[in-house]
């Protein structure tokens, strides 16, 4: 045996090296693959504060109002009829006048009208209709300034500068203005309270937040009691036959089925056979229930397969029936994962667009809706409604509102871990 | 175990029993005027919905995009309150839909022009401007074009704006626009690729013999990449426009208007696209849009009488009223004054006429 035979440890130890480098590769793909998913997450979240940051303030100008009876037109002020008819714009268009000077000529009269949001008018109507005494009165108020002004002021002295809908002349006033600290950004708190508007500086997500809410309570209260049930069913006592395995095999197909479909099945049953209300909450809240429904399932009886089988047969054992098995053990045990289940499903309704739109929830919708017949719409349908629209201002409520559904959906996500970690046991 | 199988048995039965008792819960009565249709059209009739809401105190009418089409298969769905009151469109409502409309009972239907829309096409401020004719727009964008020699089609073979006509620039054709659902998209090929393509003689004399086959030659547009669907969304391709300095876009005046930072209006026949010229008509590309509204609905649905007065008022569509802020083009005075005499009235349409 003159040949040198390579012993086992030999073998290992000239292998080892290759080993540890393939050991190493597979960790980097991994480490890699996560970098990749935190970029993209990093570059969507710059993306949209870089943007929609602004969307929390709004510039407003400061002018001396003179609720001047003759100007309005209206000689009470404590009947809300002839409250109505007054022209408010005409109030603003005289304060800014007099802060400004005559102008010469309709367009630059115009151009100086333009300075203050369309909508500062109804807010005087408002004050007024709350204190009727202030007929005649003065006083200074912060005023809503229209939106390419709003633009402009964000964006001075930027790269980017917004010029492209303000005129010099405006931009002359407007400088002037906050020389002397009458224009200023402040605490946009109508972006929360308010509902729609086509002028972006009054435009807020207050109404399709509420929507939401509506919508998504209707969804909860049908989709996680129904879910429960055919899980507990399906899970402690349906018998295990073909038709059951059928019923399985048709619950993961619907968690698959695109939502659009669910819109053209409420259109169909709850619109044209049922005579629900188009647009309504409880509407969407059926549908997206449809939607989730699956999702529920499927989490809700894998929770309930995890609980032990002793559990069962302890209970059992001692002479409980199985409706006490499964109200007293099961069910509580099963919880926490139920919930889960529940909330990520939740968050999934949050995120549709596509069914609503079968069901005339992608609307124009001012007024914040009151109750679950009433039409409403939800954060997404704003989100990309705003999207769509040609002013410029929209661009940073776009990002804005699409900040706000993110915190939504983070703090749903949150809940579901809280809850898991508090709840759960381990066997 | 069979009585808890009845149990859960139950227990769904109420479930759907409790959703039945719900739906039926609903009055039938509705007390906001619910618009639908183009997507055109949204902008302006929110802006009117809003306004008409603030100023009387009435409820704000609630406003569904859902593109002319879709608004026209609802609109003409039947009369009650399960059916929207009012349709916006960006072109006149077709015979078909009529005659929808009238076998579902909706046999008055009162038809508003409101005002013009302009399509725009654009590029980057960055660049020149482009200074285009019908003809030139047809010969970059048509799948197929007439040979050099003779009065067939070849595939069109242009590749730069300047193989088109010489004194265009030498860069890559390459245009963005909407898809064919858009209304914009039909619009743009009806009156920019038809005028061009009837600028051939030939072609011409096609579309007196054989309406389908002009469509089919002058309609196409081309798909290999030098037109590039770039989605319903017009603030996307103002983005895509503002970064790629090479390309044009095609898109709404409104978002021209308010974009006028970033991009500029192509030059079409001499004429640029503004406010003035697309209201006297000398712009080609330009398009009336239109609201119809259910005559057996005022009076059931509260306020329609109100929305409408608003919408054919002088403040709202006049030459300095809010919708030409919002970049609607107005009609001329003359026309304005009709259609609103028509509509005080409540004079519906004959359907004598449509296409």
């Amino acid at each position: 045996m003159t040949e040198h035979k390579a012993s086992t440890a030999e073998i290992i130890r000239a292998s080892l090296k290759r080993r540890y480098r393939a050991e190493r590769r597979f960790r980097l793909y991994g480490l890699l693959a996560v970098c990749f998913g935190l970029l993209a997450v990093l570059l969507l979240l710059t993306d949209i504060i870089g943007k929609g940051h602004g969307a929390f303030r709004q510039t407003y100008v400061q002018l001396p109002i003179h609720y001047d009876p003759e100007l309005l037109g209206i000689g009470d002020a404590t009947d809300p009829e002839t409250l109505m008819r007054g022209d408010y714009q005409a109030l603003v268009r005289q304060a800014l006048r007099a802060r400004f000077g005559e102008v010469s000529g309709r367009a630059e009269a115009r151009e100086l009208n333009a300075l203050v949001s369309d909508g500062a008018g109804y807010e005087l109507l408002a004050r007024l209709r709350a204190r009727p005494a202030l007929l005649g009165t003065s006083e200074t108020l912060w005023l809503l300034a229209d939106d390419d002004v709003d633009t402009w002021f964000k964006s001075r002295g930027g790269s980017n500068e917004f010029t492209g809908r303000v005129s010099e002349r405006q931009i002359a006033w407007v400088a002037s203005l906050a020389e002397q600290g009458e224009v200023a950004l402040r605490f946009n708190a109508n972006f929360f309270t308010r509902g729609d508007s086509r002028e972006p500086e009054e435009a807020g997500i207050g109404g399709a937040a509420k929507g939401t809410l509506l919508t998504l309570a209707i969804t909860l209260l049908l989709a996680f009691p129904i879910g429960v049930a055919a899980a507990i069913y399906l899970e402690e006592f349906a018998p295990k036959n073909r038709w059951t395995d059928f019923i399985e095999v048709n619950i993961n197909n619907l968690a698959a089925v695109p939502s659009v479909i669910f819109g053209l099945l409420g259109l169909a049953v709850f619109i044209n056979f049922f005579q629900m209300p188009r647009s309504a909450p409880v509407l969407g809240g059926v549908v997206l229930a449809l939607v989730t429904l699956p999702t529920v399932i499927i989490s809700s009886r894998a929770a309930i397969k995890s609980v032990p089988p002793s559990i069962r047969e302890a209970a059992l054992a001692v002479g409980a029936s199985k409706m006490q098995v499964v109200l007293s053990h099961v069910l509580p045990l099963a919880m926490p994962g139920m919930l889960t289940g529940a909330i990520l499903g939740m968050a999934h309704a949050l995120g549709e667009t596509a069914p609503l739109l079968m069901i005339g929830m992608v609307a124009f919708i001012v007024d914040v809706p009151g109750g679950f017949t009433e039409s409403a719409t939800v954060l997404p349908v704003q989100i990309f409604l705003w999207a769509d629209s040609p002013e410029r201002a929209f661009v940073e409520k776009t990002s804005g509102a699409i900040m706000v559904l993110l915190a939504f959906l983070t703090l749903m996500n949150a809940l579901a871990v809280v809850l898991r970690k508090r709840l759960e046991r381990r066997w | 175990m069979k009585a808890t199988l009845r149990n859960s048995i139950c227990g769904l039965g109420i479930g759907a029993a409790l959703a039945l008792v719900g739906t039926s819960a609903f009055a039938q009565s509705r007390d906001t005027i619910s618009i639908v249709g183009s997507s055109t059209v949204y902008p302006f009739s929110t802006v009117v919905a809003e306004r008409f809401a603030k100023a009387s105190g009435a409820a704000t009418p609630k406003v569904e995009s859902t593109g002319t089409g879709g608004g026209m298969k609802l609109f003409c769905g039947g009369v009650g309150t399960g059916h929207p009151d009012l349709t916006g469109a960006s072109r006149q409502i077709k015979k078909s839909e009529f005659e929808q409309c009238q076998a579902n009972g909706v046999k008055d239907i009162i038809e508003i022009q409101i005002g013009f829309d302009g399509i725009v096409l654009a590029n980057s401020k960055k660049a020149p401007a482009m200074k285009l004719t019908t003809k030139d727009i047809y010969l970059a964008l048509a799948k197929n074009v007439p040979a050099a020699e003779g009065p067939t089609l070849v595939p069109n073979p242009y590749k730069t704006w300047k193989q088109v006509n010489a004194s265009l620039p030498d860069t890559k054709i390459e245009v963005l626009g909407p898809p064919p659902t858009s209304g914009t998209r039909d619009a743009f090929v009806e009156l920019a690729m038809e005028a061009g393509c009837k600028s051939f003689a030939w072609i011409k004399a096609v579309k007196d013999a054989d309406e389908k086959e002009f469509q089919a030659m002058c309609h196409t547009l081309r798909e290999d990449g030098h037109f590039i669907e770039a989605g319903e969304n017009d603030n996307l391709i103002v983005q895509k426009l503002d970064a790629n300095h090479k390309a044009v876009g095609i898109f709404g005046f409104s978002f021209l208007e308010q974009n006028s930072d970033k991009v500029q209006g192509s030059i079409i026949n001499g004429v640029a696209p503004t406010f003035e010229t697309i209201a006297d008509k000398s712009y080609p590309v330009s398009r009336p849009i239109f609201v119809y509204a259910k005559k057996a609905h005022i009076g059931v649905v509260p306020n329609i009488e109100g929305f409408l007065a608003e919408l054919t008022s002088e403040k709202a569509w006049g030459t300095d009223g809010y919708l030409a802020d919002k970049g609607m083009i107005p009609m001329p005075a003359p026309m304005r004054k009709q259609v609103a005499a028509n509509v005080a009235s409540q004079a519906t349409m004959s359907g004598a006429g449509l296409k």
